[in-house]
């Protein structure tokens, strides 16, 4: 009885959510508001401030069900964020190509977003299957949302068939797993004896679960759904995608690794490589660096940049939980939520230009400095900060990342920088990385355009969120501490209970 | 006040060409400016030799300021003898060289030369090898500007030849002193002759290396060597010379035989000698060698020359020739007891010939450029004939000139040669002897140089050949009477540096 | 004010013209550019007023006006900043590049905010490297200068614009990749997980790491610096560039390579520095001839005056692995003559001549008696280039002097071919010059070229800012102490950052 009652009161802001999400749909039966994008979108955003208001509400601590739903500092701050982006996705898909049947865009969105909160709530490999389910499938429809178009219509197969082949390696991992230990909490993992993390069933359990989230947070080599679903999505559903899912994603991701298979890590030193999930990490992570950068550098549509630098980007924070510890975990929760403001923004630019000139490729964007130069600087300043350039948050997010990695290893043992190896690849392939992010910029600042496209007036709100997000990657990156402190606050609150544990 | 007597002799210039560069453009104007700015510089030189303690001797008006002082740098300013001989020299060729312009009277080139006199006093005065330094390379920056007002495309050419080549050996010198202020930690001149003195410089060099004590030696009086030889020049080092004296308009190649060309002896004396007296002693053979072989090519190329400019540029180096083979001489037997009078009066002999040939050849120069300036440019030794009927003058006070060049006794010419060769003949007989052999052909082809130009038949061409104007008798008059004056009264000069030289030989 | 605010009063002032010209309306666009000169001069006028406040005193910190704000609390990092003497001559002439960069831009009008803007923060940047005490702080500051400079070459340049600016963008971020995987690997390894660089100077890290991680930032650094065989960026980049981009690229961009790999390869891993002196040492010789060598064959005005940069630069390299105190404080020196030497140059070649020329070819150039036709610019570019040869009494003499002394010291025989790279200097120098102000066959032509080259005269802006650095030139070259003392103050203290260092070699 507890627990149900308990259940209601921690999931209420999902709950909220659920309930503003049937609203909209309801909202959306009615020819008197079906088309009026404004009213939906404010429904929206009231629910979403509500389960806002009631996260900050309450209780910092909980724990139900053994794991099945957690509420601690770092799952609050996880779930804020990914409201608030979702909701700016909200606000994007407003503005964007999207037109037919809002409601039920919106609808899903939200529907998402509980997936996303309830995948970062929890502990228990089960509610993670659920989660990730949750978030998916929404995110299917998303994707396939423009009918009429049969780029978004692969996309949406392409992301269904790849999502479900990927639900059905991790549901397999995660069973094995479950038959080795006997149970499904990760707090439980965490204490399994070191002979069983040996067992070949349980690691291949970990592999498979490994496969199934590379698949999810699109690591190579499983990556290849990535740029198709980027380019033909929706703008705001990529967005989407590329910033909320993967939020809670890697903060599941480290969770599970971090604290549950925290004794089975083996190592990645280079010469000193032991069998543990460290290895197989640190060679994903590495082979996303280096395959998400190259690849970058010969598109020339806008949204598949942002795909594989997605993939990159994906490489280097897989790089940061080889860390292996708080300052990893930490360090992969700054850079992902920066990482999710900044592509959000990005994607809301090209959201905006697609919705003015047509397309996302390269030479939409020319001459964007002059129609609309508030919007080129946002650009400029999402590029920059993706491409690691202080002073700007994305650089103080990879020094910290690479700094977290490196110095792992360095105490284990003493004076071997073991992960140099990684943390040269990374870095070199960040510089590889400015020189596509500058072709982006170049077509926006530099070349002019051959006819100068028809001045429209941008979508407001829209507009104003771009512009938000970028002062937000631009303070963030002067004042890390605004976030970094919350993080680490929260970080070592649960480490501390884990230990206790 | 008094202290800074050098200091403003130096700037003097300095102010005029900054004050003629602001001037109206006005010809008369800027040369009258011009003029009175040398000649003021002329009296002031002329008042700091007569004030000059000649009994005492040494160094006097010293000033002496820090200017960086961790690598031992400082403003550092004095005169002996030898310094005023240069600076009153200098002080008459510039005004001379003014005079001579004629025509070419430009803002930029009265400037320019006024300029070259400051770093030429600076040079003479300099007691510290940085700020020596500076002087004798800033000095390259006008001339090679002077020199391109030939205006033709060789002038061009031999203006960077000249520049490159001066500098090329103003490094290679740099290089050498570098390594002595490694190995001494000063750039102080006088100092470094103290050093010298006690034969501690070579230890020091060789401790400071830790190479072979000879081969750091030898290297660092080879790059100085070098330095001083591209500019007096010594021969195989000479090649620029003959090319930029006949490009550079008349009045340029004045100043550059009659005062730039002493600075290198001014090296010899000043820097050279004090610091590496073993050494040269040592060295004495090739040393002589070279200026032999100055001396003798010089006086053969010039026989073979066929332009007037080029003849005289040839006897330049021949005469500066002298000047080293008295050096040369003197240092072989710096140890040596005895000879004392011998080599005072090798030394002597070298500072006249420094003054006498300033003033001789700047007047010939200045006498090819009357040539010149009525042949519109013809300058060849066969061009011309028999000027003696329609130029008497003309061919009088050159022919004086040509004389006092060819050191016949009487004129200023002879003293400085006699003495540098009675001095030689006792310390060093065989280079003497061998260099004797220039003496001889010197007068051959600066006979001819008479003969070819001013004798035999007159050709049709130059029938209205015109004589001297006033203005350029008033030019050179002075020059030709001091060329009788010293000639018959050396001691003027002699009583000037005798005190100096005395010190310079140890 | 108090003192110890004015180095980092420089770095607010620049970020403050930043933030004004953003917030002009587009129609004032043209004030940009009086904002862009207020706010150099304020920070110029900073600089010069912490250079007096400098305190010299026998035993006085070399290290003064240390500001140290809490940033980052772990990591940790401190906006840390102070300066001493290389610091301060380096903000000076960071100052002077900034004021007579924006007089030589003033003809700026397309998009005048977005270029001021760039400019200014570009001069942010570099204030903040050059006083930086937090290795991090530095390095953002290091990297702040980067991506405006690909802008404002890309849009604002001429020939081959794009090329030069991504070239010259990924030279520059190569170069910052290596040096932020040293600073990661310090950090790590510092013992208590500091970014502060007092104490990572005084703490001895192993030999084994040194050894790597000395090139590896060096060179990081160093290709900034346009060390040879990574310097084929400068070239194209300064020609490509704007005049005031070239400016600030040979005057105080490059600087910031040698800066920092004083004050942070060298300083940091002494042991390393020791094991690599040599070939640092070859490869800065290198430069000096290859760039003096190169640069007698162009063909191109700006390439001459891009390559002269490398071939100076070679000196500032060895001036610092010759580790004495006339070597080290040549090589400072050096980098302050030839950021005023080589921006003297970039304004008279990009500004004065291209400007109204539309050409940069020598024999082109030369068929258009400049001389005559613009005195004004023939006269800077002859003092500029009597400069450059490190003439006496110009700035660069005494720098290279010091380089040279400090180099027999350490590497007599490559003293030889520095000295050949001097006499090579003065060969192209004097063949640019000869070939472009006085061909020889320019008097014969006098009468009818001037009447068919009509250049819009030399504008006032042009005149002071030629005049300003002129004037610098001059004075240091007269009086070297002003600038000398500081920095000799700053290497022989034995509380300064680089005492580890010099007595490290001594011993």
């Amino acid at each position: 009885m507890n627990t149900a009652l308990a259940l209601l009161k921690f999931l209420a802001p999902e709950s909220i959510l659920a309930e503003t999400a049937l609203v909209v749909l309801i909202a959306g039966l009615f020819k008197a508001t079906a088309q009026k994008r404004g009213v939906l979108l404010s429904l929206t955003l009231m629910g979403g401030f509500a389960a806002g208001a009631l996260l900050l509400l309450f209780p910092q601590n909980a724990n139900i069900a053994h794991g099945m739903v957690v509420l601690d500092p770092l799952t609050r701050l996880v779930k804020l964020a990914i409201l608030g982006l979702s909701l700016i996705a909200a606000i994007f898909a407003a503005g964007s190509t999207v037109r037919e049947h809002f409601a039920e865009y919106l609808g899903l969105i939200l529907f998402s977003t509980i997936g996303m909160m309830l995948l970062a709530g929890t502990e228990d490999l089960l509610m993670i299957f659920i989660g990730l389910e949750m978030t998916s499938i929404p995110l299917y429809i998303l994707t396939g949302y423009l009918k009429r178009s049969s780029t978004s219509a692969e996309a949406a197969l392409k992301y269904f068939l790849v999502g479900g082949v990927s639900a059905a390696f991790l549901l397999f991992g995660l069973s094995l797993i479950y038959g080795v230990t006997g149970s499904t909490s990760i707090a439980d993992l965490a204490q399994t004896p070191r002979a069983t993390l040996l067992d070949p069933l349980f690691i291949a359990g970990v592999v498979m679960a490994m496969v199934g989230f590379g698949f999810k947070v699109a690591a190579v080599p499983f990556h290849l759904w990535a740029p198709d679903v980027y380019e033909g999505a929706p703008t705001p559903s990529a967005a989407l995608i590329a910033s909320g899912s993967k939020v809670a994603g890697f903060l599941i991701l480290a969770k599970l690794l971090t604290f549950g298979f925290a004794k089975g890590t083996g190592s990645a030193a280079w010469g000193f490589l032991q069998p543990g999930w460290l290895p197989l990490l640190a060679i994903v992570g590495a082979a996303s660096v280096v395959v998400g950068n190259l690849a970058a550098l010969s598109q020339s549509n806008v949204k598949r940049i942002l795909a594989y630098s997605a993939i990159a980007q994906s490489g280097y924070m897989l790089l940061g939980l080889t860390a292996a510890g708080p300052i990893g975990v930490s360090s992969v929760i700054f850079y992902v939520i920066v990482y999710a403001l900044t592509t959000l923004g990005a994607f809301g630019v090209v959201s905006l230009v697609e919705q003015r000139r047509g397309g996302s490729q390269l030479h939409h964007f020319e001459g964007l400095h002059k129609s609309a130069p508030g919007l080129a600087l946002c650009m400029g300043v999402f590029m920059i900060s993706l491409a690691g350039i202080p002073p700007l948050a994305g650089f103080f997010g990879k020094f910290y990342l690479f700094a977290g990695a490196l110095g792992s290893v360095s105490s284990q043992y003493s004076g071997n920088l073991g992960l140099l190896w990684l943390i040269i690849v990374a870095v070199a392939f960040n510089a590889v990385s400015l020189y596509y992010y500058l072709i982006v910029l170049k077509h926006v600042f530099v070349i002019q355009p051959a006819a100068e496209p028809a001045p429209a007036s941008p979508h407001c709100a829209t507009s104003a969120f771009v512009g938000f997000l970028a002062l937000a990657v631009f303070a963030l990156g002067l004042y890390p501490p605004a976030l970094l402190a919350p993080i680490q606050y929260a970080v070592a609150a649960v480490t501390e209970a884990a230990a206790q544990h | 006040m008094s202290n800074s007597l050098l200091t403003l002799l130096t700037f003097l210039p300095l102010a005029g060409a900054l004050l003629v560069a602001l001037l109206p453009a006005k010809r008369l104007l800027i040369r009258a400016a011009g003029l009175g700015i040398a000649f003021a510089a002329l009296g002031a030189a002329l008042t700091l030799a007569f004030n000059y303690d000649r009994a005492a001797g040494g160094l006097q008006f010293v000033e002496k300021w820090d200017w960086i002082p961790s690598l031992d740098i400082q403003y550092y300013l004095g005169a002996d003898g030898l310094s005023l001989m240069l600076l009153v020299l200098t002080a008459i060729i510039t005004p001379f060289a003014l005079l001579a312009l004629g025509d070419r009277v430009t803002k930029l080139n009265v400037s320019l030369i006024l300029l070259l006199q400051t770093t030429l006093f600076g040079t003479f005065t300099a007691l510290n090898f940085i700020h020596w330094f500076l002087f004798y390379e800033l000095s390259l920056v006008p001339v090679f500007l002077l020199i391109r007002m030939g205006g033709s495309a060789k002038a061009t050419a031999a203006a960077t030849q000249f520049f490159i080549y001066t500098l090329f050996g103003g490094f290679a010198m740099l290089l050498g002193f570098l390594a002595i202020h490694q190995a001494t930690g000063t750039f102080n001149l006088i100092d470094l002759a103290a050093i010298a003195h006690q034969s501690k410089l070579g230890h020091a060099l060789s401790s400071a290396f830790k190479w072979h004590p000879d081969c750091i030696n030898v290297l660092v009086f080879g790059g100085i060597f070098l330095g001083l030889a591209v500019k007096v020049p010594v021969v195989p080092f000479h090649t620029w010379l003959p090319y930029a004296y006949s490009e550079a308009p008349a009045p340029v190649s004045m100043l550059l035989t009659g005062v730039l060309s002493k600075m290198g002896v001014y090296g010899f004396l000043r820097l050279l000698m004090p610091l590496f007296p073993g050494l040269m002693r040592h060295l004495a053979v090739p040393l002589l060698g070279f200026a032999v072989v100055t001396i003798v090519f010089s006086a053969l190329a010039a026989l073979a020359q066929k332009d007037l400019k080029r003849i005289v540029a040839y006897s330049s180096i021949n005469h500066l020739g002298y000047c080293l083979l008295g050096i040369f001489a003197v240092t072989t037997a710096l140890h040596a007891p005895g000879e004392t009078n011998e080599r005072a009066a090798a030394m002597n002999g070298v500072l006249l010939q420094v003054f006498n040939h300033g003033i001789t050849a700047a007047a010939l120069f200045c006498f090819i450029g009357f040539i010149e300036r009525r042949s519109n440019g013809l300058r060849g030794l066969n061009d011309f004939g028999g000027l003696r009927t329609v130029a008497p003058v003309l061919a009088g006070l050159m022919g004086i000139s040509i004389f006092s060049s060819l050191g016949l006794p009487g004129l200023n010419g002879f003293a400085g040669e006699f003495l540098i060769f009675k001095g030689s003949f006792a310390l060093a007989p065989a280079a003497s002897t061998l260099a004797a052999i220039g003496l001889f052909v010197t007068a051959v082809f600066l006979l001819t140089m008479i003969q070819r130009v001013f004798t035999g038949p007159l050709s049709e061409r130059w029938a209205s050949f015109p004589d001297l104007t006033t203005a350029e008798r008033f030019t050179v008059a002075p020059i030709i009477a001091l060329m009788f004056v010293l000639g018959i009264c050396p001691q003027l000069l002699i009583a000037l540096f005798n005190n100096t030289v005395l010190k310079l030989l140890p | 004010m108090p003192t110890e605010l004015l180095p980092t009063a420089t770095i607010l002032s620049a970020f403050l013209g930043v933030a004004l010209i953003l917030l002009l309306p587009t129609r004032f666009g043209q004030c940009a550019k009086w904002i862009a000169l207020l706010s150099a001069l304020t920070g110029f006028g900073f600089a010069v007023a912490a250079f007096r406040g400098y305190d010299m005193a026998p035993g006085a910190d070399p290290l003064q006006s240390v500001v140290n704000l809490p940033w980052v609390d772990f990591p940790r990092i401190g906006f840390t900043t102070g300066a001493d003497g290389v610091s301060l001559v380096l903000l000076l002439l960071t100052g002077i590049i900034a004021t007579t960069g924006v007089l030589f831009s003033w003809n700026v009008t397309q998009q005048p905010r977005a270029f001021f803007a760039l400019f200014l923060t570009i001069i942010g940047g570099v204030y903040g490297v050059f006083q930086s005490l937090d290795l991090f702080l530095l390095f953002v500051c290091y990297e702040i200068v980067i991506v405006p400079k690909y802008f404002l070459i890309s849009n604002w340049g001429s020939t081959n614009r794009e090329y030069g600016a991504m070239k010259l963008t990924i030279y520059s971020v190569a170069g910052s990749a290596l040096v932020l995987l040293g600073l990661l690997a310090t950090y790590v390894l510092s013992p208590e997980h500091s970014l502060d660089l007092r104490t990572l100077a005084a703490t001895d890290f192993p030999r084994a790491f040194q050894f790597w991680a000395f090139p590896v930032m060096f060179l990081g650094f160093a290709i900034l610096a346009g060390i040879w065989p990574f310097h084929t960026w400068a070239p194209t980049g300064h020609v490509a560039a704007p005049t005031a981009v070239s400016m600030l690229l040979a005057g105080v961009v490059m600087k910031l390579g040698s800066y920092g790999a004083l004050r942070v390869a060298m300083t940091l891993f002494p042991l390393g520095l020791e094991y690599w002196r040599m070939p640092i040492a070859i490869l800065a010789t290198a430069g000096i001839l290859y760039g003096a060598l190169v640069a007698l064959a162009q063909k191109d005005l700006k390439f001459v005056v891009g390559y002269s940069s490398i071939n100076h630069m070679g000196f500032v390299l060895l001036g610092l692995v010759t580790l004495n105190t006339v070597g080290l404080s040549g090589a400072v020196l050096q980098m302050f003559s030839h950021g005023i030497i080589g921006g003297l140059l970039f304004a008279v070649v990009g500004r004065m001549i291209y400007d109204r020329t539309h050409t940069r070819d020598i024999a082109l150039l030369g068929g258009m008696n400049l001389a005559k036709a613009l005195p004004f610019a023939a006269f800077t570019f002859v003092v500029a280039s009597l400069a450059s040869m490190g003439l006496p009494a110009f700035s660069g003499f005494i720098a290279e002097i010091s380089i040279l002394l400090g180099a027999w010291k350490t590497f007599p025989v490559f003293l030889i071919f520095a000295a050949l790279g001097v006499v090579i200097t003065v060969a192209f120098t004097l063949r640019a010059l000869q070939r472009t102000f006085f061909p020889a066959h320019a008097t014969a032509t006098d009468a009818h070229d001037e009447a068919s080259h009509a250049f819009d005269p030399i504008t006032l802006p042009e005149r002071l800012g030629a005049m300003i650095l002129m004037a610098v030139t001059f004075g240091i070259g007269l009086f070297p102490k002003i600038l000398l003392t500081p920095i000799l103050h700053s290497f022989t203290s034995p509380q300064s950052l680089m005492h580890h260092l010099i007595q490290g070699v001594a011993k």
